[in-house]
């Protein structure tokens, strides 16, 4: 896309946003941007850092239950709540990241799908998780003095925050912080001889990572009043590693294109075809890797620049 | 009765040799994924799934052929096997040049299918298996009763293991591998098919995997979500270990499975979580892993 026009495109696609809720069901809608916030931190990790994480619904999870136990046993305002679960999950990213990022490669991807199955184990036998049952009708409470119980009225406040969310990840990928982020998924040892510090700033990234994730996990707590187990399951870190892919690993809109898709689509299937679902996803994993590994977006992209003349790597 | 910190001797033996089997299904199963990421320097997802067919498919020889436990013993591990090589040569072999990360999506992918294909065949439940009728009983050890099974699923692991080193390390076969680990191309190059050893190894490794199932099927409930639990907690058992060496793998996943009968006697809430919290504790002390050579 040609760069002058494109706050033309955001414009756009703020003002479809903000009707879209007369249009399509809003907890849709709410479920694909708390999935998109959550694919879009994914991706500052994968596609601008290099770093595959196999647990971040570890961090969904965490700050699920604890925005889920803020407002429903601490009786906190939303918005102490939404903070609660953010903050957690970043604390627990950087428990997390110190530890995985003592490895490279491989090991971290199995450390980090290992350390989070520790933590679903933990939230499977810890009271204050409510274990199998989850937590039940978690009150949504009010904001500025309105009341968030209508779908529609939460819904805004869901598209503001996910917007700021992805505004966040988009500064810090193009930030100098983002630039050197990137320096390191390409050559680390470069990254290392020129001076930085890069293990300060993979903790970084990850632990922004894991705050984004767990403010994913806060509104889907707001959205669906409960939280359970199969938010931390591994399941569900694989799904945000399949929604980034799809889209497109690396590309600024393609986790958001591919959370729409997986979710539009599980919840077209899930009565359908019951298990089978699981099938579907892993035949599109498949697909992905051995077809088109730029995504959906990605190949908009090459797509585009073939067009106009521009030699795609 | 002779007591142990206050736990009766014969209920701590039982837990040490159920540890220590389920420390041979770690054993079988890491020794699977070095061998792999040895040769192919790819880490195989799906070998969870593979250790659950391994179970299933000795199940239905069972229900649908009236095939027992020894002719399962031959036949599941090979047709595994076969399932992996026909993979290899399809999907896995166009990767090879890729970042590892895609083939770790990729076997991913295929473990989701497996396990979620399977699920939707026979559902979630277990299933029961029996032990087969020359291994059922127990060995009286004068201190305690050792259940033949396992005896017999410790023996035949950790023979599978001996003769996978001996393979690797001994044999004029297992040079040629070596060789083609260090330098593919100048392994080549001296007339030595390079790609067929690879889509052998893997074989071999998932083979493995079908095999540990096999023996694990009378030990547990089968069923199609048995796979991946499993896999997250041996690669937990990898990232102590490291790759690097067959018999680092052999230990630690032995010590492991120890590890974890004992924490089932001593303080039953952890044992779902010890594995992993080694691990954690691994990475913070000594991040290359116990017997890893660096990253």
């Amino acid at each position: 896309m040609n760069p002058q026009r494109l706050p033309y495109g955001y414009l756009a696609a703020v003002a479809l946003l903000l009707v879209a809720p007369t249009l399509v069901y809003p907890v849709l809608l709410m479920k694909i941007m708390c999935f998109a916030v959550f694919a879009c931190a994914f991706n500052l990790l994968l596609g601008y850092t290099g770093l595959l994480s196999f647990g971040h619904a570890a961090f969904l999870g965490s700050a699920a239950y604890l925005t889920g136990h803020a407002l429903k046993v601490w009786e906190l305002p939303t918005l102490a709540g939404l903070v609660i679960g953010t903050l957690g999950a970043g604390a627990l990213g950087w428990v997390v990241g110190t530890l995985a990022i003592r490895r490279q490669g491989i090991y971290f991807a199995m450390s980090t799908l290992a350390l989070a199955q520790l933590m679903f184990f933990i939230f499977l036998q810890s009271e204050f998780t409510g274990g199998e049952d989850g937590l039940q009708s978690v009150p949504r409470g009010s904001l500025f003095g309105i009341s968030l119980s209508s779908d529609t009225t939460l819904y805004y406040l869901v598209l503001a925050v996910s917007v700021s969310a992805f505004w966040l990840i988009h500064r810090s990928i193009h930030s100098p912080f983002g630039q050197i982020l990137k320096a390191i998924r390409e050559n680390e040892a470069r990254a290392i001889s020129l001076g930085y510090d890069v293990n300060k700033y993979k903790l970084l990234a990850f632990v922004l990572s894991a705050a984004v994730s767990g403010l994913a996990g806060a509104l889907k707590t707001l959205v669906f009043t409960f939280a359970t187990l199969s938010d931390a399951h591994w399941h569900t870190s694989g799904e945000v590693v399949l929604m980034t892919l799809l889209g497109g690993v690396g590309t600024v809109f393609g986790p958001v294109v591919g959370a729409a898709v997986i979710v539009t689509l599980q919840n077209e299937l899930a009565d359908k075809v019951g298990s089978m679902v699981t099938v579907i996803m892993g035949f599109i994993f498949a697909a992905c890797v051995m077809a088109f590994r730029r995504g959906l977006v990605g190949e908009i992209i090459a797509l585009y620049k073939r067009m106009i003349g521009e030699k795609v790597q | 009765m002779i007591e142990i910190f206050g736990v009766p001797l014969p209920s701590l033996m039982g837990q040490l040799t159920l540890g220590l089997v389920n420390g041979s299904f770690y054993a079988v199963l890491s020794l699977g994924l070095a061998v792999i990421f040895g040769m192919l320097h790819i880490i195989n997802f799906c070998h969870g799934a593979c250790y659950m067919l391994g179970a299933l498919f000795t199940w239905m020889a069972m229900e649908y052929f009236g095939l027992g436990y020894w002719w399962a013993l031959l036949l599941v591990p090979l047709s595994v096997a076969a399932i992996g090589i026909v993979l290899e040569r399809l999907l896995l072999q166009r990767l090879y040049k890729l970042d590892y990360l895609y083939a770790l999506l990729l076997t991913f992918g295929i473990a989701l299918m497996i396990e979620g294909g399977f699920r939707y065949l026979f559902g979630a439940t277990g299933k029961p298996y029996s032990i087969p009728d020359e291994l059922t009983g127990a060995l009286d050890l004068g201190f305690m009763f050792l259940p033949k099974y396992r005896a017999w699923v410790i023996g035949a692991s950790l023979t599978v293991c001996l003769f996978t080193w001996y393979m690797i390390e001994k044999t004029r076969l297992g040079a040629y591998l070596r060789a083609a680990t260090e330098n593919p191309k100048l392994t080549q190059a001296f007339g030595i098919n390079v790609p067929v050893m690879v889509m052998l190894t893997y074989g071999f490794g998932v083979g493995l995997a079908g095999l540990a199932g096999v023996l694990a099927a009378p030990t547990t409930q089968v069923s199609p979500l048995m796979g991946s639990n499993m896999i997250i907690l041996v690669f937990a058992v990898v990232v102590i270990g490291g790759m690097g060496s067959i018999l680092g793998s052999v230990i630690t996943g032995l010590g492991l499975g120890v590890v974890e009968g004992l924490t089932k006697v001593f303080y039953p809430e952890a044992s779902a979580v010890i594995v992993f919290v080694i691990m954690a504790i691994v990475l913070w002390l000594r991040p290359a892993g116990l017997f890893g050579k660096g990253a």
